[in-house]
């Protein structure tokens, strides 16, 4: 029945009791822990009946006592498994954002606030399959990593995890759905192209050379958020407690502008953005400094990875809402 | 980067190897239910169980392969080939259990997951309960559960792995803990059933020691050396004494020289109770004996619900006593016995065979010549024997086919059933009916609860004489000839070494006294668990307020019972937990105590202006206020919590007094 309803998002809301994407810390109540026997179960339910009759046929009554004594093991396990999950708290933590094709590493905190460890517990993706087994002390916090695959650019939703335990005896399996409001960028996957030609035009993406050659050791000047920390001189910083960057004469004169109408007109539209993404890291790689024009989007030149991650996700989301 | 792939269930049993943890858990579990097998099994079939187990557990420790199933199908065949030779049928309880023991080895070298490590423990249960089979005794019970545990310990195991054992066991602990109310309300409230449903194997009922209905020379002797429970009473008032304590059973009519049997008996109405002597009632509890007599006080005046008497004084049931039995009993002793007898009856108690024991008949004819009555002639023959200096033995010489001339003249020595099985030749060949009865004498009171214990080792014959106008008078050869067997009983009557059991012997005193309350222990055991069946349910439910209850009462409180610890339980498991934060508990207390002095906290207010504006308020305090709100604000948003701090605020926070 539960297969049936499982294709019907609404009718499962209804069912589960809860109406995705949920924000902040999810608390399992005992309302979304569902339980079932499972085939471990009915082949002990099985034993229990077989042992039954036999104390009857037999009279046996430390057999009744075995009987009973394992009844109530079992509906004493199928408690201890249900609480085993709820009460539980999830929370989702920021994924970093990935290249199409890779996985989204999406972390959920397990936060046990009982008394008690909780082990065993399975997380998986719903959608990907994906899926891992935690055990959390308690009074604490456990990770659940879920690297779910990242096919396309944009914003990748979590959607639905299934969280899952059969602890103690394996009889019972509870298990409880949460869909936090979670989302990971997914950059588009990069074409690695040669960049655009030089040209003494800002407009035309080149490299504007100065007189002094690239990559030669210029001086030190303060340090800005945005510059990269392997350009921190950190040397500099042991002797007298101040962050310096290390300038350099090539690529302070450089500047390049990375243009969508730079690109064939024939090439679709993504494959463009993978050849800007290339384009992007390669810019990055090269040290010099770049800017971004989208159709109705621009970036001006900058450097560093706040800049870069600025304009990888101005790639990502391009033309979406 | 590699497509998804359809992930197995990292929780499916099937999908998670055993570990060694796992594996050594099984096998405790497995000894566990093996060892009182064990003793009873062939020799070679436990060594092969053995085997296997060892087979399993160097499997894990050398890292090979499992067995091949051929080769286990080769092992099994073989087994079975054995089994069958050993007991020449395969569907019974004995060669039944034995293969299920073999199969338990033969799963465990199978087992390669943790759904197979399910299946094994399971194999256990059935094995626990084919060990109460053959006893429910408390330490059978105690190792059982001993078992059970590891049972538990080992699927929580299964299900936790890497998880340290110590908490695996507490949770076991904890499981067992909740699963024993639950326990004690089914075993309590679940409808009972009055067994056998179904058929139970051939040799279900084997090897019970205890009274037959024959007799011949050493049955009775070598039954006294039997150390193992008859049945218990329970006197409601006073004990009758050692003399009086004579517990009637088979009575035996037919001799054919060397053996004594019951023959046919006749159920009759209840006998009239004798006229004057004393009044006992007392409850009896007997041992399961498959036989369908029931032992009482000579003479009983009132047979148990579902029980007979026969014509000789006997009760019966119409079963066979395949349980333990508890049944209410009213005797009188030393009562003046009915003295008719029907005619048919006497006639069949003066049959002899056409020969034998001549020199018995010579003696008896000589006795009946001399005397001018009855009366005379039964205390010539008590006196014969009292004067003829018989001794009195366990280990009686083997007699041949005139047994009760070669008892009287050659061996002169031999146990009750040779004195009985004289005496009564010898009045039957006088012309007086006489019949044997078989049966206990005496028993031992335990001075811990009251209640008598009557062992195998009481086993005794006696005789009744019919005289004229008197009835069935009881005589005692055996007391007439060793008169300290009736009052001191068999340890007295004997030689010091005559192979008594071992707790029978005078100098183990002791002893003795440890036995007594074990026993009464066990007794109780005996009455209020296994002893636990329809009736006593139906007790149970008067005591809770219900007459006469059916299964529906039963259901209806067993329902009730169970779902109001459900819910318990359920309330238990759903608890929230809050997390506990001393520091914030600490500010909260400080703020109440604040609060109550009329300055209380405005939602926006922060830390350090409130503890600022309270200082001002209240100028006495306004150093401790100062401070409990700066090392709040410290805990709160500082950087490191100094060792100690959390305590010194709640510290200040108590011992703030704001006069």
């Amino acid at each position: 029945m539960l297969r049936a309803l499982r294709p019907n998002p609404r009718l499962l809301n209804w069912f589960y009791g809860f109406a995705p994407p949920e924000r902040g810390a999810i608390l399992l109540r005992q309302r979304r822990v569902y339980i079932v026997p499972t085939r471990l179960g009915w082949m002990f339910a099985a034993t229990l009946g077989l042992l039954l009759l036999g104390s009857i046929n037999y009279s046996l009554a430390l057999g009744f006592v075995l009987t009973f004594a394992l009844a109530g093991t079992g509906f004493a396990g199928m408690v201890h498994t249900a609480r085993n999950l709820a009460q539980l708290t999830v929370t989702a933590r920021r994924a970093e954002a990935v290249f199409a094709g890779e996985r989204a590493q999406f972390r959920l905190e397990l936060d046990n606030r009982a008394p008690f460890d909780r082990p065993a517990i399975l997380a998986r993706h719903v959608a990907s399959g994906t899926q891992m087994v935690a055990h959390i002390a308690a009074r604490s916090v456990a990770e659940a990593a879920l690297a779910v695959p990242a096919a396309r650019r944009g914003r990748l939703a979590l959607g639905r995890v299934m969280l899952e335990t059969r602890f103690p005896l394996g009889l019972f399996r509870a298990w409880s759905y949460v869909e936090p409001d979670t989302a990971c960028i997914v950059y588009p996957k990069p074409e690695r192209s040669a960049l655009p030609p030089s040209s003494p035009h800002a407009t035309a993406g080149a490299i504007r050379a100065q007189a002094t050659g690239n990559d030669d050791f210029a001086g030190l000047r303060g340090y800005q958020r945005s510059d990269s920390p392997r350009h921190v001189a950190w040397k500099a910083y042991a002797r007298s407690d101040r962050l310096l960057t290390k300038q350099f004469s090539g690529e302070a004169a450089a500047e390049l502008w990375l243009d969508w109408s730079l690109l064939p007109a024939h090439l679709h539209a993504e494959t463009r953005l993978s050849r800007l993404t290339g384009w992007v890291l390669d810019a990055q790689q090269s040290g010099a400094r770049y800017g971004l024009r989208l159709p109705g989007r621009e970036i001006a030149p900058g450097r560093g990875d706040a800049h870069r991650a600025a304009c990888l996700q101005a790639l990502a989301l391009y033309g979406l809402p | 980067m590699s497509a998804v792939l359809p992930a197995a269930h990292p929780l499916a049993p099937e999908q998670r190897e055993v570990t060694a943890r796992d594996l050594a858990g099984l096998i405790v579990a497995l000894l566990l239910v093996a060892t009182p097998h064990a003793l009873r099994a062939p020799w070679w079939l436990v060594l092969l169980t053995l085997g296997l187990y060892a087979w399993r557990v160097a499997v894990l420790v050398n890292r090979w392969a499992l067995p091949r199933r051929a080769l286990l199908l080769l092992v099994t065949a073989a087994a079975m080939l054995g089994v069958w030779l050993e007991y020449r049928m395969i569907f019974a309880r004995g060669p039944g259990i034995v293969l299920l023991l073999l199969f338990s080895g033969l799963k465990l070298l199978e087992t390669r997951t943790h759904r197979d490590a399910a299946v094994v423990a399971f194999l256990c249960c059935f094995l626990i309960i084919t060990n109460f089979l053959y006893s429910q005794s408390i330490a059978t019970a105690l190792l059982m559960a001993a078992a059970l545990a590891a049972i538990t310990a080992t699927l929580v195991g299964c299900n936790a792995p890497g998880r340290a054992w110590r908490a695996n066991l507490r949770s076991s602990a904890l499981l067992l803990a909740h699963a024993a109310p639950a326990a004690l309300m089914l075993f309590l409230l679940f409808p009972r059933v009055q067994g056998p449903t179904w058929g139970l194997p051939q040799d279900a009922h084997a090897g019970v020691t205890g009274l037959s209905d024959t007799m011949s020379p050493g049955d009775v002797s070598q039954l006294a050396q039997s150390d193992a429970l008859a049945f218990r009473a329970e006197f409601a008032g006073p004990i009758p004494s050692t003399r009086q304590r004579y517990w009637r059973g088979p009575v035996l009519w037919d001799f054919d020289g060397r053996s004594w049997r019951a023959g046919v008996t006749l159920l009759t109405t209840p006998p009239r109770a004798p006229q004057g002597g004393r009044t006992y009632r007392y409850a009896i509890v007997l041992e399961a004996h498959q036989r369908n007599w029931l032992f009482a006080l000579e003479s009983a005046s009132q047979a148990p619900a579902g029980a007979r008497f026969t014509v000789d004084g006997q009760i019966v049931t119409v079963q066979p006593v395949r349980a333990r039995l508890r049944y209410d009993m009213l005797s009188v002793a030393d009562g003046q016995p009915d003295p008719d007898e029907r005619e048919v009856l006497l006639r069949r108690a003066l049959r002899l065979p056409a020969e034998g024991n001549p020199r018995a008949r010579a003696l008896a004819a000589e006795w009946r010549r001399a005397a001018r009555t009855d009366g005379e002639l039964l205390a010539r023959g008590i006196e014969y024997f009292r004067d003829a200096r018989f001794s009195y033995t366990l280990e009686p010489p083997l007699l041949g086919r005139d047994s009760v001339d070669e008892f009287l003249f050659t061996a002169r020595s031999g146990f009750c059933e040779h004195f009985a099985s004289a005496f009564a030749f010898l009045m039957r060949a006088a012309g007086l009916p006489a019949r044997v009865v078989t049966g206990y004498l005496g028993g031992d009171p335990n001075p811990v609860d009251g209640i008598l214990t009557i062992r195998q080792s009481d086993a005794h014959a006696w005789v009744e004489v019919h005289v004229d106008g008197r009835g069935w008078t009881r005589i005692d050869p055996t007391a007439a000839a060793v008169p300290g067997r009736l009052d001191f009983g068999l340890a007295r009557a004997v030689p010091a070494d005559a192979g008594l059991p071992l707790l029978m012997r005078p100098q183990l005193e002791w002893l003795r006294g440890l036995r007594h309350n074990w026993e009464a222990l066990v007794h109780q055991w005996n009455l209020r668990v296994l002893g636990y069946n329809t009736e006593r349910q139906r007790e149970f439910m008067a005591w809770l307020g219900v007459e006469r209850a059916d299964w529906r009462d039963l259901a209806a409180a067993l329902s009730t019972a169970l779902g109001a610890f459900a819910l318990g339980l359920l309330a238990w498991s759903v608890q929230r937990h809050a997390r506990r934060d001393p520091v914030q508990a600490a500010w909260r207390r400080f703020c109440s105590k604040l609060a109550a002095r009329g300055i209380t906290r405005a939602l926006q207010e922060g830390p350090r202006d409130y503890a600022e504006r309270a200082a001002r308020r209240l100028p006495g305090a306004g150093d401790a206020i100062r401070r409990i709100g700066a090392l709040y604000v410290d805990l709160r948003y500082g950087k490191d919590c100094p060792r100690g701090a959390i305590h010194d605020l709640a510290q200040r926070v108590r011992d703030l007094r704001l006069a």
